[in-house]
């Protein structure tokens, strides 16, 4: 974990560097009669930012943090599996709300999730990924009245049907 | 008072218990991830209502930690962690139902004292700071902070980072006074509209910590049964009030005053009483064999401190815990704003809520108690369907509040952010707390500073501000000063 507590604090650290450099858009002093400027308060908690990054960076390195002293891996095999499978699949499921709409990404999402990841049969894994979108719809567009994205217009006529129900 | 007992109201603090409950059981989910999950679907309900209801998850979430700890030898939450050191050796031994008992027992007690003791308090609190001016509410906004980095047990170059982290992104969009726009990251426009602390929540305990524990648990999250039988429980609740009653006082009294400290909360609440219960002990060798004083020290301390978390919120506006944080952040968006003010322009809301912290608890024992073999078989429900239930909850409930596609992609860069700073140990509640108060820290500093025409020592100077300000001041340099000793004590030796 030692060479990912230095690269996650340099990162930070510049990171913390880009806010700084922000933040000095609009004035970091002190300016007579109205106080400290606009850019001060994130210039100067991103200094400090900064130097907190650098010391992570430095305990890091002599091997003085949690981290850094575990010869364990930032994240082994399974880990690095897992992030692509569950993560991206998360990544995935917000890319499709614009194309497909919020419903149409859950059922996705969830039948993907069940069927693939959790390895249930196709019974379960359908009824649970048809009937979440369908029970959100009604309290989100009906209950709360809170239109969510119907994503392209190929989408319409199943949402006409929908709505049909709902008004 | 008469609002908590609404029929509306009534029937949320109930459905909020039992919602509380089995969030709490769920290993990996705790009443910070309920809270801020399901935070965004109470826009359907009037503002005092929904904070009725959230804080009713709050506390059914400190009953149901207990659950699994003792059922699976699993916390349900941290704040259960030190329910697991004698409430599963009781029920390895074929004492599941005393155990539980017990628990649901001392959670009643120590929630009962500590809604006294806030009833007495909180008046009292609010009342002085009616006096506070802007150097005053930074100072404490100060002490909030600093409690974090010298109580918080964390590696302090990463507390003060995840401090200054929150506090800058609560600076994203426009300035307050100039009204310029601010910190518009990489020139995207969706930052001009700043970043809702629901946006970090969300991605923090909806996204990223349920990767984290996907990842620990390998995704194999496995649940047993316990034996359980109605007619068993009364005889051992007559058992459990005769032998826990030591655990149950010391966690009902020390679980309030640490869960009033800011930075400490349910967990250190629950760990300390643990320690102190077992410390007075005749028989201290018998903790960690399943001694009932073991179940009832942190299960009485961890409902206590939750409700001693929510002095400070409402009195002062300082949320004393993550979940708290994010109750205050609700209030904000629901135009009530936590604060001495609070109880005079909110009289009604402000009793409400108290009056619904007693039915909850009330709630919360009756529905434990009924329903505690339905709970130990609803942990049986595959990890696999709640994790993906819960990442799909969190995005659509974040679309519901913000309704923005821009803070639903920054929800899940910060979850898996999260992810990646929570595996090198990078506290992220202190983020959380600093993007709620920074919208308040910001203003309360710059205007004290053109108070005194940008001298800083108006901080020390009034007598309120000058205190508090010195504490904090102590509590941030505390672990430096205890580094400095070890080193010239190892150089000596």
């Amino acid at each position: 974990m030692k060479t990912g507590e230095i690269v996650t604090a340099g990162l930070l650290a510049l990171f913390s560097a880009y806010l700084m450099w922000k933040s000095a858009e609009l004035p970091v002093g002190y300016i007579r009669g109205e106080g400290p400027g606009g850019g001060a308060w994130p210039f100067w908690l991103s200094a400090i930012m900064l130097i907190c990054a650098c010391m992570v960076a430095v305990n890091g390195w002599r091997g003085r943090t949690t981290p850094s002293g575990s010869t364990e891996p930032l994240l082994d095999s399974h880990g690095w599996k897992m992030l692509v499978m569950v993560g991206g699949a998360i990544v995935v499921f917000v890319g499709l709300i614009s194309i497909i709409s919020m419903y149409g990404a859950i059922a996705v999402f969830l039948l993907y999730y069940t069927l693939y990841l959790g390895r249930h049969g196709w019974g379960l894994s359908l009824s649970i990924s048809l009937l979440t979108p369908i029970l959100f719809f009604f309290f989100f567009e009906g209950a709360m009245q809170i239109t969510m994205p119907k994503g392209m217009s190929f989408t319409d006529p199943v949402f006409d049907i929908l709505y049909d129900i709902i008004y | 008072m008469l609002v908590s007992i609404q029929p509306l109201n009534l029937m949320l603090i109930f459905v909020g218990v039992a919602v509380g409950l089995f969030i709490g059981a769920m290993p990996g989910l705790g009443s910070v991830n309920g809270v801020a999950i399901l935070l965004p679907i109470t826009f359907l309900v009037p503002a005092g209502s929904a904070i009725i209801f959230l804080a009713a998850i709050y506390y059914g979430a400190m009953y149901g930690g207990a659950i699994s700890s003792i059922t699976l030898g699993i916390p349900g939450a941290s704040t259960a962690v030190a329910t697991t050191f004698d409430g599963r050796p009781l029920a390895l031994q074929g004492r599941a139902s005393l155990a539980l008992v017990t628990a649901a027992l001392a959670s009643f007690v120590g929630g009962t004292v500590a809604n006294v003791l806030f009833t007495l308090f909180a008046p009292v609190l609010a009342t002085v700071a009616l006096s506070f001016g802007p150097p005053e509410i930074f100072a404490l906004m100060l002490l909030a902070f600093a409690t974090f980095v010298g109580l918080g047990g964390d590696d302090i170059p990463k507390t003060i980072f995840s401090i200054c982290f929150g506090l800058v992104l609560a600076s994203v969009g426009f300035d307050q006074i100039s009204g310029e726009p601010r910190l518009v990251l990489f020139e995207m426009d969706g930052f001009l509209q700043g970043i809702g602390f629901l946006v970090l929540a969300i991605g923090v305990y909806g996204i990223g910590e349920m990767l984290w524990t996907i990842e620990q648990t390998r995704g194999e999250v496995t649940t047993t049964n316990a034996n359980l039988t109605v007619k068993g429980m009364f005889s051992d609740l007559r058992e459990a009030s005769q032998r826990a009653w030591k655990g149950t006082v010391i966690g009902s009294f020390l679980g309030f005053f640490v869960g009033v400290l800011p930075a400490a909360g349910a967990t250190p609440g629950s760990l300390m009483s643990y320690g102190v219960a077992k410390m007075v002990s005749r028989r201290p060798e018998t903790f960690g064999k399943g001694n009932p004083d073991g179940i009832s020290a942190p299960e009485s301390a961890n409902n206590s401190a939750s409700t001693g978390a929510m002095l400070p919120m409402l009195t002062l506006g300082i949320p004393g815990s993550p979940t708290t944080a994010i109750l205050l952040g609700g209030m904000v968006i629901w135009g009530l704003t936590p604060g001495p003010r609070l109880f005079i322009n909110e009289t009604e809301f402000v009793w409400g809520l108290i009056g619904s912290f007693y039915i909850s608890n009330v709630a919360a024992l009756l529905i434990n108690l009924a329903f505690i073999p339905l709970f130990v078989w609803m942990l049986r429900m595959p990890f696999t369907i709640l994790a993906p239930m819960i990442f799909v909850l969190s995005i659509a409930g974040g679309y519901a509040a913000t309704r923005n596609m821009h803070d639903i992609w920054m929800m899940v860069v910060f979850g898996l952010g999260a992810f990646f700073l929570r595996k090198l140990d990078y506290p992220l509640a202190p983020a959380v707390l600093a993007i709620v108060l920074g919208p308040i820290a910001e203003p309360t500093l710059r205007q004290s500073l053109l108070l005194s025409s940008g001298d800083p020592s108006i901080f020390f100077t009034r007598p309120i501000a000058g205190p508090i300000t010195v504490i904090a001041l102590i509590l941030i340099f505390l672990p430096a000063l205890q580094f400095v000793r070890r080193r010239r004590r190892k150089a000596m030796a």
